[in-house]
């Protein structure tokens, strides 16, 4: 089976373990191996783009050429870093000028992209590399009862020219994925729109507002639990709810589940190892769920 | 003086569209597409993209670069996906931002992004404590970020970190 460069980048490691052992746990459990480099740095997200936009996509480019001298493709956990880093691997791959520019500046740390490698988003390496059908074999608790509400988050799917991962208006991938665990996906209404993560720090209201619908939304249409594909729109979620009841004075006790942690969950890890303390709205109702 | 304004507003759309990013601003015909796709502009009567990119046509640098209103978006890219003028609507801000950076003008926690960027490597740090924690959980230890690298490519670029200034968040 395949290996791949796994991509951390910055909020996995440092705030999200849950995410991070439930991601390694069911590559183990699915046969493929995760090699961790030296070397990799911050992804350049929007943050760093809003500085320095040419800045950002060397930066990018020089991460990727670290796993290109390794021969491996990457895969990214963070909707963050996929983003970033797929970007730039399209962008480079696809623009010639780009593309001699870029190295310019990376000839100075002695590196050059060459395009020889792809970067994936773990639900790719999932769904497209490993296949529903192996995942579905590897089920030995089917999520039978859960109503799951999927939320793809902003850079999973868009910008879907660079990133091409599923249609960015109706997308299936995470739907499907989902099915093979047994779960029902629930439709909701603003399914694909922004968590408000990158507002926070800024307009600390609007991204709460953009947060809370989120929540209405998915308790309107029954969702047991809310599964993220991004760590910011964890955090958005999850902790967004403390600051919900704050503010607004209402409780949806609505739990997010990495996708990882429901496949890890139903591939049968002991939810004992995955860490699931670290939610602040606790995921107990749905282990029983499962059990 | 008709002359000189003629004269600003030509330059700004130029500013805009010889920078990364900036490229496909012009193509821009004001149809709202962008503006009715956005999840902020719904929320917050200070932004409206239609709004930024009318504004950078017409060569008011000043409201723009300096203003609140390019620093709310979230980069959720849906107004790019829909725009029939293939404008890269959320590129264009990248450029905006850029332009106000070098102006002096950002939301203070920027600063904060670049201080962690060139002094870790990383934009969230990551506490001993939690770096420890790894063991306990069955995680293999962090890998030495490449921030030589990082620094070097920082300055080959042009990279300046945006100062704090007192009157902002």
């Amino acid at each position: 089976m395949k290996s791949y460069a796994i991509f951390l980048g910055c909020t996995i490691p440092a705030r999200q373990p849950n995410y991070e052992i439930s991601a390694r746990k069911v590559l183990e459990k699915l046969g493929v191996t995760l090699v961790d480099l030296d070397n990799f740095t911050c992804c350049c997200p929007p943050p760093i783009q809003s500085i320095n936009l040419e800045s950002s996509q060397a930066i990018a480019a020089y991460n990727i050429c670290l796993a290109e001298e390794a021969g491996l493709d990457i895969v990214a956990l963070c909707n963050g870093c996929f983003e970033s880093l797929a970007m730039v691997n399209t962008a480079l791959k696809n623009d010639k000028e780009l593309k001699a520019h870029i190295n310019e500046v990376l000839a100075k740390v002695g590196k050059e992209f060459k395009g020889s490698i792809n970067v994936k988003h773990f639900l790719q390496v999932l769904v497209d590399d490993i296949g529903l059908e192996k995942i579905k074999e590897n089920v030995v608790k089917p999520l039978s009862s859960l109503k799951v509400a999927p939320f793809y988050g902003c850079h999973s799917l868009r910008p879907s020219k660079l990133l091409q991962l599923d249609d960015p208006e109706r997308p299936q991938i995470f739907e499907n994925l989902l099915e093979a665990l047994d779960a029902e996906p629930v439709e909701y209404r603003n399914k694909l729109k922004c968590c408000g993560g990158l507002l926070k720090g800024i307009s600390d209201d609007t991204a709460l507002e953009l947060a809370r619908e989120k929540l209405v939304n998915t308790t309107k249409a029954g969702a047991d639990c809310i599964s993220t594909l991004c760590p910011f729109c964890f955090v958005a979620l999850d902790i967004g709810q403390l600051q919900v009841k704050t503010k607004f004075n209402e409780i949806y006790d609505v739990p997010i589940l990495h996708y990882s942690e429901l496949i890890a969950l139903a591939l049968g890890v002991n939810p004992d190892e995955l860490a699931l303390k670290s939610h602040k709205i606790k995921a107990d109702k749905i282990i029983e769920k499962i059990a | 003086m008709p002359h000189h304004i003629e004269k600003t507003a030509k330059s700004f759309s130029e500013e805009v569209t010889c920078r990364h990013g900036g490229e496909t601003l012009t193509a821009c015909y004001q149809c709202g597409t962008c503006a009715s796709s956005c999840p902020v502009a719904r929320l917050d009567a200070r932004f409206n993209p239609r709004e930024i990119i009318k504004l950078s046509l017409l060569g008011e640098r000043e409201e723009v670069v300096s203003g609140d209103a390019i620093w709310l978006c979230t980069s959720c890219f849906n107004c790019q996906e829909r725009c029939p003028q293939n404008v890269e609507i959320a590129d264009v801000f990248y450029a905006l931002r850029n332009i106000a950076i070098e102006d002096g003008h950002s939301p203070n926690i920027y600063s904060d992004f670049a201080s962690a960027l060139t002094a870790e490597g990383r934009i969230v740090q990551i506490s001993k404590f939690v770096e420890k924690k790894r063991e306990e959980y069955g995680l293999p230890p962090l890998k030495p970020v490449g921030l030589d690298s990082l620094n070097k490519i920082l300055s080959a670029t042009g990279f300046t970190k945006p100062e704090k200034t007192e009157e902002k968040r």
